[in-house]
């Protein structure tokens, strides 16, 4: 063999020996590091939060925790307030309305102010009317996300409790 | 170098043991010359002031690595005992807050330092070839500091952080098609938890840190390849590195040092002064109410070099989804490619200036917006409200309503315009009272978290949140305003607005409810009608209220010691006796209930053989048992019976169905209103 072509294919040889050496311990941490892009929140449920008795009919939302059992990699939870919702009720009426209480925006706690009149994100102003309408301007690109509501033959509440990804003009739940 | 070296070696054998150990391990790892090459490089024009930048951020780095890895030795990464760990290394463990506290505060050093860094070396034009790889070198370890300072702020896993990264995490989800994996990558699947703090904790600790020393080497290699920038011109003599140039940096960072120090015991010294004890635990960093998802955090603030970025995001307010991506995204992103390509842009002169005032635009850029975010927080601490008292008595007529604005001032265009102005006004200071009530909110569930976790019983193994949850001081008010505020008030009569709350009102205030005031008061014909107690209910005419503005007015019925005696079994029934009543008082006051003649015509009162339905039972008023019972059911023939008002049965569920209030809430509302929580040793002894 000429000594050039020798040299090269040593070359390559201990290129690949050296890179397939090292292949391993880098792929095994990437595909653990990955794991959670393979994890689902799996499908939405409804849950109860309250009784309907419990949301007064005068149109002005109120504030309920979502209690929930709840896992977080090895721990579990049982019945754990995993998050809030508004839920409002038109005078009258039977039917409950249900916003999350996630801004749209970046994800702060979206809260009731101006004495009632409205929301407010407490992070960058971000104004919402009772309804969970966008107030313009605004730099939330999309009005409050609503959230599946029905109210049981016993008057519970129930609400799909949901996430949506912030930031986007669609409402999108995520994965 | 070698004819250096073997002079050195031949000193070095007169000088007896020492020099010839130096010498041995000389001979086999040449270190003197290593030492050498590093010391004796020769700065151009001298030693100056403007040279120590560099070497401030190394030892800035440096402090971190060093109180990094012993705060490391402390920390748990869990979302059970990240606050955990962190409240223990600040607040029991000796010198913990001192680490901590030099950890916080050098980390906001080092930004100040890198932007100063940079500033100098823009000006000065130390990016222009050949030294560009070694500024780009230095753009991307300033992205690692940064890195560093955004993970290391979710660490303590309390609300002030769990909230800012929320926010962080959620504009990584904006970035185009790869976003959302980013975002889920970071958190380690969907919600916050365990993983997010694993997560943070090794890229802040990790893969940043050793990134940047990598980087760190490479940079300061290259720097001592091309030699100093000196800046021109070069006036004085050449100098060397040692001591000179050792000397200014040394004092440099010394002064760092002593800044950091400063910033940290300044409290202690201000106490000092005034003579007040010193808790070494509230120096140095925060540290705030553990992270809960469920809870409003209204303070929600990055730190504040992020603040700018923070403040950006409103600037793109009503753009929609573009906004976002363009402020969060874009715009920052187009800033950094422009410094990366200041090498190429300097080598013109013209460019070079460009850099210049782009650097400084961009300084002053990010000051402005920190002064707007600051000024919009704390925007009421420095306007007069007096100057707004018309404005917001019109707002809240009207209720903003433009059309009733026009009205209200005579549909004067300049009126109105001015009084639109004035709400514009109005509305900036009531968000920035929101956020400051938020603020000390914050500071208030703070210490009540640590101060809860103080107790001899230790933190449960559930984690702090839990021991949060299950404390009536911290709950009680949340469940009160969710369930009962409605309806009831709650606050002390002697407060300034206490007339105002009563009257809107529509149940009896519960402040101090089964306490020796609150029955007083009960008892007092001028109150018990009023609206502070039934005024504003069904039982404003019925004859518990009849019976003390009647009877119980008459002197020869009822004397004001009998009163006293009433008031006082009362309040030893709630389980709050008034601990100087005496025994014999409050057992008269107890026959005077159960009597048939008094209390007991109506009232069943232990045995007295009174007839339950027909008023509450007064056996154990007050106390934890029968709280829980009316708060359940106050429908029961042993509370209001038929005669209920409004009042829910908050502990019994309709059929299939969950009550509206658990069982531990229950507790939690009556432990609240009875005040029984827990309260350190020092205070209880204070009080
Ligand atoms: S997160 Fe709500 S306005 Fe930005």
């Amino acid at each position: 063999m000429p000594d050039e072509r020798r040299g090269f294919l040593t070359k390559l040889l201990a290129m690949v020996c050296g890179g397939a050496a090292v292949v391993p311990p880098v792929a095994a941490g990437l595909w653990a590091f990955l794991d959670p892009l393979s994890r689902r929140s799996g499908a939405a449920r409804f849950m109860p939060v309250t009784e309907l008795s419990a949301v007064p009919d005068d149109g002005i939302p109120r504030q309920f925790a979502v209690i929930s059992d709840r896992v977080d990699a090895w721990t579990g939870f049982a019945a754990e307030p995993i998050g809030a919702v508004y839920l409002r009720r038109e005078k009258g009426s039977d039917m409950v309305e249900a916003l999350s209480a996630t801004c749209p925006h970046a994800g702060c706690f979206v809260e009731m102010a101006d004495a009632n009149r409205c929301f407010r994100c407490p992070c960058h102003n971000s104004a919402f009317t009772l309804d969970g309408g966008i107030v313009h301007p605004s730099p939330s690109p999309r009005p409050m996300d609503g959230l599946e509501c029905r109210v049981g033959k016993n008057g519970q509440v129930e609400v799909k409790f949901e996430k949506f990804r912030a930031g986007i003009a669609d409402k999108v739940a995520t994965a | 170098m070698s004819r250096h070296t073997d002079q050195a070696a031949k000193t070095a054998l007169k000088k007896g043991p020492l020099g010839q150990l130096a010498d041995f391990f000389d001979d086999r790892t040449g270190f003197r010359a290593v030492v050498h090459e590093a010391l004796y490089e020769r700065v151009p024009g001298g030693a100056r002031w403007r040279y120590v930048w560099g070497s401030t951020l190394v030892f800035a780095f440096m402090t971190q690595l060093i109180t990094g890895l012993f705060l490391w030795a402390s920390y748990s990464a869990s979302a059970q005992t990240a606050w955990e760990s962190v409240y223990y290394i600040q607040h029991e463990m000796t010198g913990g807050w001192l680490l901590r506290g030099i950890h916080h505060f050098m980390a906001q050093a080092m930004v100040v330092l890198l932007a100063l860094h940079l500033l100098q070396v823009v000006i000065d034009g130390a990016y222009r070839a050949p030294r560009e790889v070694n500024f780009w070198l230095g753009l991307i370890l300033m992205m690692l500091v940064l890195g560093m300072a955004l993970t290391g702020y979710l660490l303590p896993w309390d609300q002030k952080g769990y909230w800012a990264t929320i926010v962080a995490t959620n504009l990584a989800g904006i970035v185009p098609v790869l976003g959302p994996s980013i975002q889920q990558l970071v958190i380690g699947g969907n919600e916050y938890g365990h993983h997010t703090l694993t997560r943070f904790f090794a890229i802040h600790a990790g893969f940043l840190p050793g990134a940047l020393i990598v980087m760190l080497v490479v940079h300061l290699t290259l720097f001592r390849k091309h030699g100093l920038h000196a800046k021109q011109p070069i006036t004085k003599p050449d100098a060397m590195f040692w001591p000179d140039q050792v000397l200014k940096d040394a004092v440099a960072m010394l002064a760092v040092m002593a800044v950091v120090l400063g910033v940290i015991l300044m409290p202690a010294l201000k106490a000092m002064l005034a003579g007040e004890p010193i808790d070494p635990g509230h120096l140095g960093a925060e540290l705030g109410a553990p992270a809960d998802p469920s809870l409003p955090y209204a303070a929600a603030r990055p730190e504040w070099y992020f603040l700018f970025l923070f403040q950006f995001l409103k600037v793109f307010e009503g753009w929609g989804a573009t906004g976002e991506f363009l402020g969060a995204i874009v715009v920052p992103g187009l800033i950094m490619g422009v410094m990366f390509l200041m090498p190429i842009i300097g080598r013109w002169n013209l460019g070079h200036r460009f850099n210049v005032v782009f650097t400084l635009g961009i300084l002053a850029g990010a000051g402005l917006l920190t002064a707007l975010a600051l000024n919009e927080d704390y925007y009421a601490l420095w306007i007069d409200k007096a100057a707004l008292a018309d404005a917001e008595r019109l707002y809240d007529e009207t209720g903003g309503d433009e059309e009733k604005l026009a009205a209200a001032v005579g549909n004067d265009p300049a009126g109105i315009a001015a009084m639109k102005k004035q709400w514009h006004t109005l509305e900036k200071v009531r968000r920035s009272e929101a956020f400051l009530a938020a603020s000390r909110q914050a500071k208030v569930d703070a210490a009540r978290a640590i101060e809860l976790a103080g107790r001899p019983e230790r933190i449960p193994a559930a984690g702090m949140l839990e021991l949060v949850r299950s404390d009536p001081l911290m709950q009680g008010p949340l469940l009160f305003a969710q369930h009962c505020a409605s309806c009831h008030a709650h606050v002390d009569p002697l407060a300034p607005d206490a007339a105002a709350q009563f009257a809107t009102a529509s149940a009896a205030n519960l402040f101090e409810f089964g306490g020796a005031s609150w029955a007083r008061g009960l008892l007092d014909p001028e109150q018990v009608g009023g609206p502070a107690y039934y005024g504003n209910t069904a039982h404003k005419e019925d004859d518990m209220v009849s019976y003390v503005t009647g009877d119980m007015t008459d002197a020869d019925t009822w004397s004001q010691e009998q009163i006293e005696a009433v008031i006082a079994a009362l309040a030893a029934e709630a389980g709050r006796p008034d601990p100087l009543s005496h025994p014999d008082l409050i057992a008269e006051g107890r026959k005077l209930i159960a009597d048939g003649d008094r209390c007991g015509s109506c009232h069943r009162f232990g045995d007295n053989e009174m007839d339950l339905g027909t008023a509450p039972d007064l056996t154990g008023w007050g106390s934890r048992e029968w709280l829980v019972g009316i708060i359940n059911d106050p429908t029961h023939e042993r509370f209001y019976g038929d005669t209920n008002d409004r009042m829910p049965s908050f502990g019994v569920a309709k059929e299939g169905g969950a009550p509206m209030l658990n069982s531990q809430q229950v507790g939690l509302l009556a432990d609240w209103l009875r005040e029984t929580w827990y309260r350190p040793a020092s205070h209880v002894a204070g009080h």
